[in-house]
Formats: C-alpha cells, sequence, structure tokens
C-alpha cells in the first residue's frame, strides 16, 4: 500500500472508574514515515489523550508486552507497520479472551496462572548442581532442536487470543502455557515429565484443543505453539499405552580443566545474581 | 497489587466463528463441533423415535409415518452429509493430534512456516475426500427420491 497522508486510529477504550463499558474512540493522525501502530499510539497520548493506557517496552518484538488486537488480528504493535495493513484505518482494541484491566491493557495474569502451574522450567534430582553447577549439563545439536523453537517464545499471549478453544473455555490452560510445558518435557536435560504429567492428564492439559492452528498462525516468533501441544498429546498418549520410556535427563559434563583462555579474551564478570 | 478485576473480553461462540488469523482450519473446527453436536441431536432423536417399536407394530408404523417426506429427506441427506465431513476431519485430527504430519520442530526464521502449512495439503485431502462421499451419498439419495 503506498502510504496515507492521515491515518486514523479507532481505539477501543475502557476506564474501569468510569462505570461505563468499552467504546471505541476515533482519532486521526498525520502518518510519518515507517509508522508502527505504536509509534502511532505514543502520538496520540503525546498530542491528543494523555490518558491513553497499553503495556509496551522494547519496541522490537522482543519483550511481549504490547500484543494487541489489530484490525481484528492478534499481533505486536511494535511489530506492525501501518502499511502492512493495507488501510489507513487502524482498529486497535485490548488482546480478547482476557478481561480489560484499562483501554488497550489486558489482564494476563490467568495466562501466567497457568504457565507456572505447567511447571515451565527444569526439573531434576540434582538440586544442588542445579544452584552451584559443577559443569555443564550434556545436550547434543539434536537434542536442542527438539525444543529450541518453542523457547523462542516471548510471552506476548497473541495466541491466546486467536485460539478458539480459550474463546468459551476459562479452564483451558492456552496454547503458550501448554507449548513452554512441551518444551521442557522434551529438554534432555529435564527429568520432569512425571511429574508435569499428572496435571497435564486433567482439565489443565492439551485435550481440549483440537488443532484450530490459529496460535500458531498468530505467533509473531514462530514458536508454533499448535505443533508442541501436538507432540505433547502423542508423547502423553504413548506414555499411557507404556510405550513411550522417558531418557534419563542428561549427566553434567565437568569443566574441562586443560582449557587455557586465550589472552584476548576476557573474563566473565561475576554472576550478578 | 491490581485490586480491579477488570471487564470481561472472552470473546464467547463468536470465537470459534472467525478472530485470529480467520484460517482453515479454525474453519474445520468450528464445522467439526457443529457436525458433532448436530450427529448428537441426531443419535437422540433416534432413540426416541425407533423406541415406538416397543409399543407394537401400530405404533412403529405411526411413528415411522411422522417421519418421513420431503423435510426429513432433507434432514437425513445433513445427517449424511455432517457424517461425511466429521468422518474425515476425524481421521485428519487424530492422526494430527497424535503428531503425524505436522512436521518436526524447526528454527524459526522469517517468513515463518508452521506445522499448520505442514498439514494443510491432509486438510484438503479430507475436503476432497468428504466431498466425495457426499456426492457418492448425493447420487444415491437422489437415485432413492425418484424411484
Ligand atoms: S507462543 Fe507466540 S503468540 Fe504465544 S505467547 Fe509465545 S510468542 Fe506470543
Ligand atoms: S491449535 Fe489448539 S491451542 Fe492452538 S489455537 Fe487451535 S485449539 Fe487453540
Ligand atoms: S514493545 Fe516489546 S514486543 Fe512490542
Amino acid at each position: 500500500m503506498t502510504a496515507p497522508v492521515n491515518v486514523t486510529f479507532r481505539i477501543r477504550r475502557y476506564d474501569p472508574a468510569s462505570q461505563q463499558p468499552p467504546a471505541w474512540e476515533d482519532v486521526t493522525i498525520p502518518y510519518t514515515h515507517g509508522m508502527t501502530v505504536l509509534d502511532g499510539l505514543r502520538v496520540i497520548k503525546e498530542t491528543r489523550s494523555a490518558t491513553l493506557a497499553w503495556r509496551s517496552s522494547c519496541r522490537m518484538g522482543v519483550c511481549g508486552s504490547c500484543g494487541m488486537f489489530i484490525n481484528g488480528h492478534p499481533r505486536l504493535a511494535c511489530n506492525t507497520q501501518i502499511t502492512e495493513l493495507g488501510t489507513s484505518l487502524v482498529t486497535v482494541a485490548p488482546l480478547p479472551n482476557f478481561d480489560i484491566i484499562r483501554d488497550l491493557v489486558p489482564d494476563l495474569r490467568p495466562m501466567f496462572d497457568a504457565h507456572a502451574a505447567l511447571m515451565p522450567h527444569l526439573i531434576r534430582d540434582d538440586v544442588q548442581e542445579m544452584y552451584e553447577p559443577t559443569g555443564e549439563y550434556f545436550q547434543t545439536p539434536h537434542e536442542l532442536e527438539q525444543f529450541l523453537q518453542f523457547s523462542y517464545c516471548i510471552k506476548c499471549g497473541c495466541c491466546m487470543a486467536a485460539c478458539p478453544t480459550m474463546a468459551t473455555d476459562p479452564a483451558y490452560s492456552g496454547p503458550m502455557p501448554l507449548a513452554q510445558s512441551h518444551r521442557y518435557n522434551v529438554d534432555s536435560r529435564d527429568g520432569g515429565f512425571g511429574t508435569r504429567k499428572q496435571v497435564l492428564a486433567t482439565e489443565k492439559g492439551p485435550w481440549k484443543c483440537h488443532y484450530a492452528g490459529e496460535c500458531s498462525q498468530a505467533c509473531p516468533k514462530g514458536v508454533d505453539p499448535a505443533r508442541a501441544i501436538q507432540l505433547m498429546k502423542r508423547q502423553l498418549v504413548f506414555d499411557y499405552l507404556r510405550l513411550y520410556k522417558q531418557p534419563c535427563p542428561s549427566k553434567v559434563v565437568p569443566k574441562p580443566t586443560e582449557m587455557k583462555r586465550r589472552a584476548d579474551v576476557p573474563e566473565a564478570p561475576a554472576p550478578t545474581l | 497489587m491490581l485490586d480491579n478485576k477488570g471487564h470481561p473480553n472472552r470473546l464467547g461462540v463468536w470465537g470459534w466463528l472467525g478472530g485470529g488469523t480467520w484460517g482453515l482450519e479454525r474453519y474445520l473446527y468450528t464445522l467439526h463441533r457443529l457436525t458433532g453436536l448436530g450427529l448428537l441431536l441426531y443419535f437422540l432423536l433416534h432413540i426416541v423415535v425407533t423406541s415406538a417399536r416397543a409399543f407394537g407394530p401400530e405404533a412403529w408404523a405411526a411413528s415411522m409415518g411422522r417421519v418421513s417426506g420431503g423435510v426429513f429427506v432433507l434432514g437425513e441427506f445433513l445427517v449424511f452429509a455432517a457424517f461425511a465431513f466429521h468422518a474425515s476431519n476425524g481421521v485428519r485430527l487424530i492422526l494430527v493430534e497424535l503428531g503425524f504430519a505436522i512436521g518436526n520442530p524447526i528454527e524459526p526464521i522469517y517468513p515463518y512456516r508452521t506445522s499448520v502449512h505442514e498439514q494443510r495439503p491432509l486438510a484438503l485431502g479430507i475436503l476432497v475426500l468428504a466431498g466425495l462421499v457426499l456426492a457418492a451419498g448425493g447420487y444415491n439419495f437422489l437415485a432413492h427420491l425418484s424411484h
């Protein structure tokens, strides 16, 4: 599309103090070269409506704060060029399937609660080694490939807003938490499948997903949660049929002792955490 | 800590009909649900109608008489169409949900290629299969009607 002169933002506004339901507000601003939806919102906040609220931080598709419902699609506002939308009318609403806190700010807490409930972290017996490592957990490039794609998730919630199961079922954990649980289930350093299985076999698990595939199509990072969820089901079904044998979590490889630091490579800084 | 509960914004059944990326598989998902509910309703009616047999041949004949004729033939055809789609798509879902036809995890490089693209030929294949079953059944229905 050729760049427009002006662009009209149709924004879904909601003020919890007003007792009024959300309503649309139109604001027209001049288009500037390279303007993203997030840039437009900033111009509106600075010049037209100081009370407009949304979340954003990195402005480069990394932090996952700026998921919004833009022209009917869940997208990252910072990652969406106005020209890419093919129209000078930009409708911006908060991500659906989450309660609205204010204007464009969705309440993502249910997503993060579901995420935490599915234990998205390494579970191993050698707790001491995890906190005070004496070496590294061994992992081959092939083992890494089994979960690398899923680890690119920035927790923006766009997949949750696109999923038709999420639209009607508040008990469903949703694509992000499930994909992140699978990311750890297939990590060769992890031994937690048996523990996570206790939750995944319940209604919090992947069973209400019937491959509408929207989560994967909507994901701005190419994470493909639908793939993770189907592979998770396969693992759970094969496990139930006793056809899946969980490999032992990988062993610790001690730090190499005979290596010498090159003089031009500085020491790593001390850990900050 | 946030104390307001927020304004509800779940899409509800509208979220089955549209949203996300408006992809083909969303509509297969929705149609699968609707045809499933339709078939369930048909089975319940079927049990009610045929249970008349327990009350003797006259009750059976009267019950059958009530469900014959134009609109019920159309209804039966719709049930058949729902079956053709639900069964074919069910095969796709069994395969996909067991992790077949969706490809292996890959490193995401823009423009992203997802499992949805991987299984698209299967999705189109089941639509063709459902169409063939439906055409064969439709021919049969028409032949039956013309007698
Ligand atoms: S899977 Fe994709 S869409 Fe979903 S939260 Fe992660 S990055 Fe966002
Ligand atoms: S594939 Fe599953 S999780 Fe993803 S949008 Fe569809 S139903 Fe939701
Ligand atoms: S502002 Fe960080 S992802 Fe958009």
